[in-house]
C-alpha cells in the first residue's frame, strides 16, 4: 500500500495538530482489521514515546501524538513510510476467539418478539441465528468497553428502537442493523436486546480492562439460566431493571 | 506524586454547586477501549493556576462549572484560582484571581455566579489526592471513572477532599500571572480552526458561512461538546461509518448545525468534520457562556504548533 493521490486509499487526513486520521477502506468489511490491526502495531512501535493514543475503527486508523516530539508534517511521514508495504496481520491466528455465554430469554432480552416480528423468523431462529455465527470486533466505542461487532446473518437484520431506553442492564446482548454488542456497562441505549451474557466485558482492574479488543472474534454460546446464574449473571428482569 | 505521597484532609465541602470536577491532565492510551480523555475543559486555565499553586503541570485541580461551591479550609493553604471570574469570596470578601492567595484554617471559600467565562480552576499547593483509575483521576460520571472516590461519583455536601502534602515550600515560583496572560473571557473570541477531514465535501457557501458568520454559542454544550447555531452549513456527505474523533474536532451533523468536541466525547462519531480547532481554541470556547457570539478562522499547524508549544514550555509540560 502507498499514498497515491487525495482521493486514494489508504490517506491521510488532519485531524488538529496532534492527530492524522488514516484512512484505509470505504467499506465495512471484515478483511479491513488485519490491516487495521497492522498498522496499529507498527504506529506503536515507530511512535514510541510520542504516541498517545491510537483509534482503530471499522475503516480508519486516528493516530494522537505529541506535538511536542513530534510535528504534525514528522508524524505524517512516518505514517506514510508505515503505509508503504504494509501487509496485513497473520489472519484469524492472531487475534483472540472469545466465547461470551449468553442466557437468550424474553425476560432479559425483551426485544426477541420484536426481532421475531421484525425479521419474520421464530423466536428460536432468532437465537440460533445470533449464536451460530462468530462475530469480529469493528471499534469499541459509544462506552468503556463497547465492542461493535458484526455482521450479523442478513436475515436478522432489525433497526434500532425508535426510543432508546433510558437504562440498559450490565450485559445485554443487543442487535442493531447488522451489528450485535453487548453492553459492558448500565448505559442508555437503542440496540434491540436478545438477552444477557455472563461475561466480565469491562474491569478497571484487568489487564488491558477491555475483554473484547478490535479484530478480535466473539462467539455468543446459549447457556441455561442456571449456568447463567451460577457464572453470575444477573436475572433481574428488565422491567424490574428500569 | 507518587502514590506514597502522604495525604491529609484539608477541605470539606460545606455545598457542592451545580458541578465541580476533579480534573488532571485526562486519561490517555486507552482511547482505543471507548474510554473518553477527560482532563480539563480549559486546559489554559488549569494550568495558570496550578503553576501558580507552586504545583508541578498534571496535579489534579477542581473545575468549578457555574459557580455555587463552598469549600472550608480544614487548615492553613495556599491556593490559587485561575478562568473564570464566578465571583468568588474568602469569608465574603472578593478573591483575586489568577495569582497565590492565603486561605486561612476555617474560612469559607465561596464560588458565586458568572461574570466572565464559565469554568474556574481551583488549584491547591501540594495538589487534590485521589485514586487513580486507568492512570488518571479526572472524574467523567458517565464511565463512573475519577474523581475523589475512583468511581465517577460527584461532589456532594459535607465531602471531605484530601491534598497531598507538599514536598516544596509554598514560596517558590511565580506567584502572579502577569495581565496579557489574563484572558478577558467576554470578548468574543477568535477561534483557531485547523482544516481537515471532510473539509473538501462542504459547498462553497458553507465555507464562506463557516469562516465569515459570527457563531452563536448554544445552551446545548456541555463537555462533551458544544453546539453553534448559525447559517446552515451543506455538506454533500450526511454520515459516516463511525471513526476516531479528537479533541476539538468540529462535526455537522445533517442539520447544518456544527459541534465542537471537547473533552468528554464519544470516543468515535460518525459526522462530517470541517476539521479541528486548535487545543487553546478549545480551551477558549470551554469558557463561552451560552449566547455568546464567536469566529471561526482557517489556520496553518505551523503557528499553532508553535503558540502551543510556546505554551507548553511555559508550564515544564
Amino acid at each position: 500500500m502507498s499514498p497515491r493521490s487525495a482521493t486514494a486509499l489508504p490517506r491521510l487526513e488532519s485531524a488538529g495538530l496532534d492527530g492524522w486520521m488514516v484512512r484505509l477502506f470505504d467499506t465495512i468489511d471484515e478483511a479491513n482489521l488485519p490491516w487495521i490491526t497492522a498498522l496499529l502495531q507498527r504506529c506503536e512501535s515507530a511512535f514510541g514515546t510520542a504516541l498517545v493514543d491510537l483509534v482503530p475503527s471499522y475503516t480508519t486508523l486516528l493516530v494522537v501524538f505529541d506535538p511536542v516530539q513530534l510535528s504534525p508534517f514528522e508524524a505524517q511521514q512516518t505514517i506514510t513510510t508505515l503505509l508503504t508495504g504494509l501487509t496485513p496481520e497473520g489472519g484469524t491466528s492472531t487475534s483472540q476467539i472469545h466465547e461470551l455465554p449468553t442466557y437468550y430469554h424474553a425476560s432479559v432480552g425483551p426485544d426477541l418478539e420484536r426481532v421475531a416480528e421484525h425479521t419474520g423468523l421464530s423466536v428460536a431462529d432468532v437465537i440460533a441465528c445470533h449464536s451460530q455465527k462468530t462475530y469480529r470486533v469493528f471499534a469499541l466505542g459509544f462506552a468503556p468497553g463497547f465492542a461493535f461487532m458484526g455482521l450479523t446473518d442478513p436475515r436478522l437484520e432489525c433497526p434500532r428502537l425508535d426510543t432508546p431506553r433510558k437504562k440498559v442492564p450490565v450485559g445485554s446482548v443487543a442487535i442493531a442493523a447488522r451489528q450485535t454488542a453487548a453492553y459492558p456497562t448500565a448505559t442508555p441505549g437503542g440496540w434491540n436486546l436478545l438477552g444477557r451474557t455472563s461475561a466480565r466485558l469491562f474491569d478497571r482492574e484487568r489487564e488491558g480492562f477491555s475483554l473484547l479488543n478490535v479484530g478480535d472474534q466473539v462467539r455468543f454460546a446459549p447457556v441455561s439460566r442456571d449456568a447463567f446464574e451460577r457464572d453470575g449473571g444477573d436475572t433481574t428482569p428488565m422491567e424490574a431493571a428500569q | 506524586m507518587t502514590p506514597q505521597s502522604a495525604t491529609d484532609i484539608a477541605i470539606r465541602v460545606r455545598r457542592a454547586g451545580p458541578l465541580a470536577l476533579l480534573q488532571d491532565r485526562g486519561r490517555f492510551g486507552v482511547r482505543h477501549l471507548g474510554v473518553t480523555q477527560g482532563g480539563p475543559a480549559d486546559l489554559y486555565s488549569w494550568a495558570w493556576a496550578n503553576h501558580l499553586a507552586g504545583n508541578p503541570w498534571g496535579s489534579a485541580s477542581l473545575e468549578v462549572t457555574f459557580g455555587g461551591l463552598q469549600l472550608v479550609a480544614e487548615r492553613d493553604l495556599e491556593i490559587a484560582i485561575a478562568g473564570a471570574d464566578l465571583g468568588a469570596t474568602l469569608e465574603g470578601k472578593p478573591v483575586p484571581l489568577w495569582q497565590r492567595v492565603h486561605w486561612p484554617e476555617g474560612q469559607t471559600l465561596a464560588f458565586g455566579t458568572p461574570a466572565s467565562g464559565l469554568r474556574a480552576y481551583l488549584s491547591v499547593h501540594g495538589g487534590f489526592a485521589a485514586p487513580p483509575a486507568m492512570g488518571s483521576v479526572a472524574c467523567v460520571a458517565r464511565e463512573q471513572l475519577g474523581g475523589f472516590d475512583g468511581y465517577g461519583r460527584k461532589l456532594a455536601d459535607d465531602d471531605q477532599l484530601r491534598i497531598f502534602t507538599p514536598t516544596t515550600p509554598a514560596t517558590q515560583g511565580l506567584t502572579e500571572a502577569p495581565g496579557h496572560a489574563r484572558p478577558d473571557f467576554r470578548e468574543p473570541p477568535q477561534l483557531d480552526l485547523l482544516p481537515g477531514a471532510q473539509i473538501a465535501e462542504f459547498t462553497g457557501r458553507s465555507l464562506f458561512d463557516a469562516f465569515n458568520a459570527w457563531w452563536r454559542v448554544d445552551d446545548r454544550a456541555d463537555r462533551m461538546g458544544v453546539r453553534l447555531t448559525g447559517p446552515r452549513l451543506q455538506c454533500q456527505i450526511r454520515s459516516l461509518i463511525s471513526e476516531g474523533i479528537n479533541l476539538g474536532g468540529v462535526q455537522v451533523p445533517p442539520d447544518g448545525q456544527p459541534i465542537v468536541l471537547l473533552n468528554d466525547r464519544q470516543t468515535i462519531g460518525g459526522y462530517p468534520r470541517l476539521g479541528s480547532l486548535s487545543p487553546l481554541a478549545a480551551s477558549r470556547l470551554a469558557q463561552c457562556l451560552p449566547g455568546q457570539e464567536v469566529r471561526l478562522v482557517a489556520h496553518s499547524s505551523e503557528a499553532v504548533l508553535r503558540e502551543y508549544r510556546a505554551f507548553l514550555a511555559g508550564f515544564n509540560a
